[in-house]
């Protein structure tokens, strides 16, 4: 049983992936971020059932994720913004200035 | 004790969230995706209740879905040019990408399967909200205070960051 | 003062290096310092002479030893013997007379200072000469001589017969002088000495060879054959007198060409011991004076008749000499030596004022040719009379200096019929020339108006010398007459004295020839009864032989110089176009190499430099694609990346699957973006 809810947090895992290396808007990227937190958690409470239920560390740590993702998730909407503002537009592709 | 609706219900939770995951990543419509986003979130929220976590379940609820989510919408709502529906969602590392993912499936599902885990059957604490809280005042207190803080700077940056020019 | 008399030369030396460093521009004080030297050389000399008469004539020797070596030793030192203090009377008065006579005829010349420099050199080399005690010490000075001759015969140089003149009398010398250092290194190598006394006590013990006595001699000889003009290296001797008179009588009359007379003379012992050697120095010495006497009968330039003249006594003197040498290795003892170095001594007054005289003539009528003189005796006193006292004293005639030694020479030739008969008729000759020259210069009518018109008396710094000459040419001889026994023979002599008494036979034949010869020249020339162009005319083919010198110049040039011309013109195209050759063509392979090198340097190094930034630009089209900017690329990578090093550490078979699918899928996406097959991903024209 535990097999299962490890592979549904790596399949969504690499799902999150995919939409990190592929998505255009930036707001994607972001949501896609979420996704690969959200495995995480899944896997983090995973452990803690059936491997260390006596006390709650792995639902704890999940809880700091979670505000912790929400900060950057705040941040990372602040910035996009930012881009929006400067480059007309939220392509990613478009902003590729971190080169030669 | 996993018993055959607890089966059904988890295959049919992680359904949701896969099939939602994979339109999350896909959508060309940024806003749909963000929908189904908010369905995954939701998904996942099941998922913790049926590992026991129902505070979990309760604070991802309200902060991610409540919260996170919305922020998400707005964002949209606030970059997103009106017509979009011809501009390409996906840039041209998709095959690739695809190709690096099914690499990542197979090393993780391998390792996982090939793992020796060391199950332990005891039962978790009965009151889990109970028992979060407890545990968050005595042995977490400090990340818990360290938390807020991170909140605060978050708080504060993203109005710096955000805000208008000359204002 | 007799220990100090090697200070003598070093007066003149002085007074040489001061005008050269410090008097130059000082003509006045130049021309005083170095009569001043000259008469303190004299006045050192008197006391030499002096001291030496104390003596008896025995010499003195002081040594310096420099290099002492087994084999040989090599010394500077001083040998003071009769002889020599003669000669350094001789060379001091006849120098101090040239002197002074120079200062009024060398007046307004431009190098005034420099001749007066190189007069007391020459004095320095002639007195240095004469005191040597070994034969490197006279070849130094040896040299010294031929040098400085060199720079006073050419001392108008502007005139190129006059620096051709001074290079041809060095290089003649020359000539003779290599048979001289052949002959000092025969000496050194057998006698491994070169100190006079040493080798001549070698000699007479018999420890050298004879033929290499001989040989010595010869070689030795061949030096004074040089300087002494002696046939067949006379020729510089007439063509010196391009220099000025003063040069000519001081050189040329008395002390250079008197060093190699002195050397036979100081050698004398080394001749005596090969009666071959000394039988060649007398016929060579009776060759010359007869070759030149006949040739001195025909010219018309004072100058040259002069030195034709000065060429004819030497030979005298060396005949004389090696007469003596002859005589000696016999085993009779003649006049020989008394009478050669006598005669060296009247002939160095006596021709020097014909030489002075001559000059003054010269300066007077601006002309050397005797065919545009004639009556000076009326304008110039005293130059007319001292030339005719001087020609009667060369004649011979009783009772001037001349007589008494040309008597002795006359006596040498006793037991030698050849050589007496030719004696005596060189002697007819040489009253004839001097006569033909006094009687065609200072009497009958001028055959040249102008000259004659603008012409006057020497200043008296010309016509002392002349007066004082004059004096010694007629007394000075007195010292050698046969009936004193304390005279001349007595002091200077070689290994005894020899007392010939008054001859009075050979006295009456040579003054007969004398006066024969004065008698025959004033018909001539005089009374004008015998026509001297008649007699050129009859005699055309012998006048035209002795007018030009039996061609003995010309002969030279052609055989002589003309092919070492042509050998020196060979070796200069050798030079020019081998040799030149050789270095531009190395310089035109050093362009042409430099050359290669550009083109190798362009082409190839360039091309290498150039050709690694084409390969990187070429090859970095690949990898350019690596660097697109996009953080999702990058991020690709990254993850691709940890992928593949998860699969390589489990399973690596299957990370080479991995790579090749990586590979497929990224060159699936690239190679039809770079063949521009199919655009792919294009931008959509976007619209805000």
């Amino acid at each position: 049983m535990m097999l299962q809810y490890l592979a549904l947090a790596a399949i969504l895992f690499a799902i999150g992936v995919f939409g990190v290396l592929t998505r255009r808007n930036a707001v994607g990227i972001l949501m896609s971020l979420e996704l690969m937190f959200n495995a995480a958690n899944i896997n983090l409470v995973t452990f803690n059932k059936y491997i260390g239920p006596d006390n709650l560390t792995g639902q704890i740590f999940a809880t700091f994720i979670i505000a912790v993702a929400a900060a950057e998730a705040v941040v990372g909407l602040a910035i996009v913004l930012l881009l929006y503002r400067n480059w007309r537009g939220i392509d990613v592709d478009r902003i590729n200035i971190m080169k030669w | 004790m996993e018993t055959e609706v607890s089966q059904t219900i988890f295959y049919l939770l992680s359904f949701i969230i896969i099939i939602s995951a994979i339109y999350v990543v896909t959508l060309k419509n940024i806003f749909h995706s963000a929908l189904f986003l908010i369905l995954t979130l939701f998904a996942v929220a099941g998922i913790y209740v049926m590992l026991h976590a129902e505070f979990l379940a309760a604070v991802q609820v309200l902060i991610y879905v409540g919260a996170v989510s919305v922020l998400i919408i707005f964002a949209i709502m606030l970059t997103t040019q009106l017509t979009s529906r011809q501009i390409k969602q996906s840039n041209e590392q998709v095959t690739l990408g695809i190709f690096v993912c099914a690499g990542f499936l197979l090393v993780s599902l391998g390792s996982l399967s090939k793992t020796v885990w060391r199950i332990v059957d005891r039962p978790l604490p009965e009151n889990n909200p109970l028992a979060m809280g407890k545990m968050l005042m005595n042995e977490y207190v400090l990340p818990f205070e360290v938390v807020s803080i991170v909140l605060l700077a978050a708080l504060i940056g993203a109005i710096v960051l955000a805000r208008k020019e000359g204002a | 003062m007799l220990e100090t008399a090697y200070f003598i030369p070093f007066y003149p030396f002085l007074a040489s290096l001061l005008i050269v460093f410090f008097t130059r521009w000082n003509e006045k004080l130049s021309s005083y310092l170095s009569i001043g030297m000259v008469l303190t050389g004299f006045v050192h000399a008197i006391f030499v002479m002096a001291a030496m008469l104390s003596r008896g004539g025995l010499p003195l020797e002081k040594i310096i030893p420099f290099v002492s070596h087994p084999s040989l030793t090599l010394e500077l030192g001083m040998y003071i013997d009769s002889l020599t203090a003669v000669m350094l009377l001789v060379v001091t008065i006849v120098s101090g007379c040239v002197q002074i006579y120079s200062i009024g005829y060398m007046h307004g010349d431009p190098r005034y200072s420099r001749y007066f420099a190189y007069l007391s050199l020459f004095t320095f080399s002639m007195l240095g000469l004469v005191i040597a005690n070994n034969f490197f010490m006279i070849f130094i000075f040896w040299e010294l001589v031929g040098l400085t001759s060199y720079l006073l015969i050419g001392f108008w140089f502007e005139k190129k017969s006059a620096s051709d003149a001074g290079k041809k009398a060095f290089i003649t010398t020359r000539v003779g002088d290599l048979g001289f250092i052949v002959g000092i290194l025969i000496l050194a190598s057998y006698a491994g000495t070169l100190n006079y006394q040493q080798v001549f006590e070698k000699v007479s013990s018999g420890a050298l060879a004879p033929g290499m006595i001989t040989l010595a001699g010869i070689f030795i000889f061949c030096g004074a054959v040089g300087k002494s003009a002696q046939f067949p290296l006379h020729v510089w001797l007439p063509d010196a007198m391009e220099g000025p008179t003063p040069v000519s009588a001081l050189i040329h009359a008395a002390t250079m060409v008197a060093a190699g007379v002195y050397l036979v003379a100081r050698a004398m012992s080394l001749f005596v011991g090969s009666a071959e050697a000394s039988m060649v120095v007398a016929i060579i010495g009776v060759i010359t004076s007869l070759m030149a006497a006949t040739i001195a009968l025909v010219q018309n330039d004072i100058k040259r008749v002069l030195a034709y003249s000065t060429v004819s006594q030497l030979g005298y003197m060396i005949m004389a000499l090696g007469l003596y040498g002859v005589d000696f290795a016999h085993g009779h003892h003649s006049a020989g030596f008394t009478a050669g170095t006598f005669h060296l001594m009247t002939h160095a007054f006596f021709k020097a004022l014909l030489f002075l005289g001559a000059g003054s003539v010269i300066h007077a009528v601006h002309t050397n040719d005797i065919q545009e003189m004639g009556g000076l005796s009326r304008k110039m006193k005293i130059t007319s009379i001292t030339f005719f006292i001087a020609s009667l004293s060369i004649a011979g005639i009783f009772p001037l200096s001349g007589f008494w030694s040309k008597d002795e020479i006359v006596a040498t030739t006793q037991g030698h019929p050849i050589f007496m008969v030719l004696t005596l008729l060189i002697a007819f000759m040489t009253a004839f020339y001097m006569f033909r020259l006094c009687f065609l210069t200072f009497t009958g009518r001028p055959r040249n108006e102008e000259k004659y018109h603008h012409a006057h008396e020497s200043p008296r710094s010309m016509t002392w010398p002349l007066m004082f000459l004059a004096f010694l040419a007629i007394f000075a001889g007195w010292v050698g007459l046969p009936w004193l026994s304390h005279g001349f023979s007595s002091f200077v002599f070689h290994e005894e004295v020899h007392h010939a008494g008054p001859q009075y036979l050979l006295m009456l034949i040579s003054t007969i020839v004398a006066v024969s010869g004065i008698g025959l020249a004033y018909l001539i020339y005089y009374r004008k009864q015998i026509s001297a162009d008649a007699l050129a005319e009859r005699f055309k083919p012998i006048y035209t032989t002795l007018y030009n010198k039996y061609n003995i110049d010309e002969i030279y040039d052609a055989v002589i110089i003309k092919p070492l011309l042509g050998l020196t013109n060979v070796l200069w195209w050798f030079d020019a176009n081998i040799i030149d050759g050789l270095v531009n063509f190395t310089g035109w392979l050093t362009v042409k190499w430099a050359d290669l090198k550009q083109w190798f340097d362009q082409y190839i190094v360039d091309g290498a430099v150039n050709g690694v930034g084409y390969v990187c630009m070429a090859g970095s089209w690949l990898f350019r694609y690596l660097q697109n900017g996009s953080v999702q690329f990058y991020t690709l990578v990254v993850i691709a990346a940890a992928i593949g090093t998860v699969i390589y550490r489990a399973t690596p078979t299957g990370f080479y699957y991995y790579l090749a699918g990586l590979v497929i899928v990224a060159l699936a996406r690239l190679l039809p973006r770079i063949f521009n097959i199919r655009d792919i991903d294009t931008e959509p024209k976007a619209e805000n």
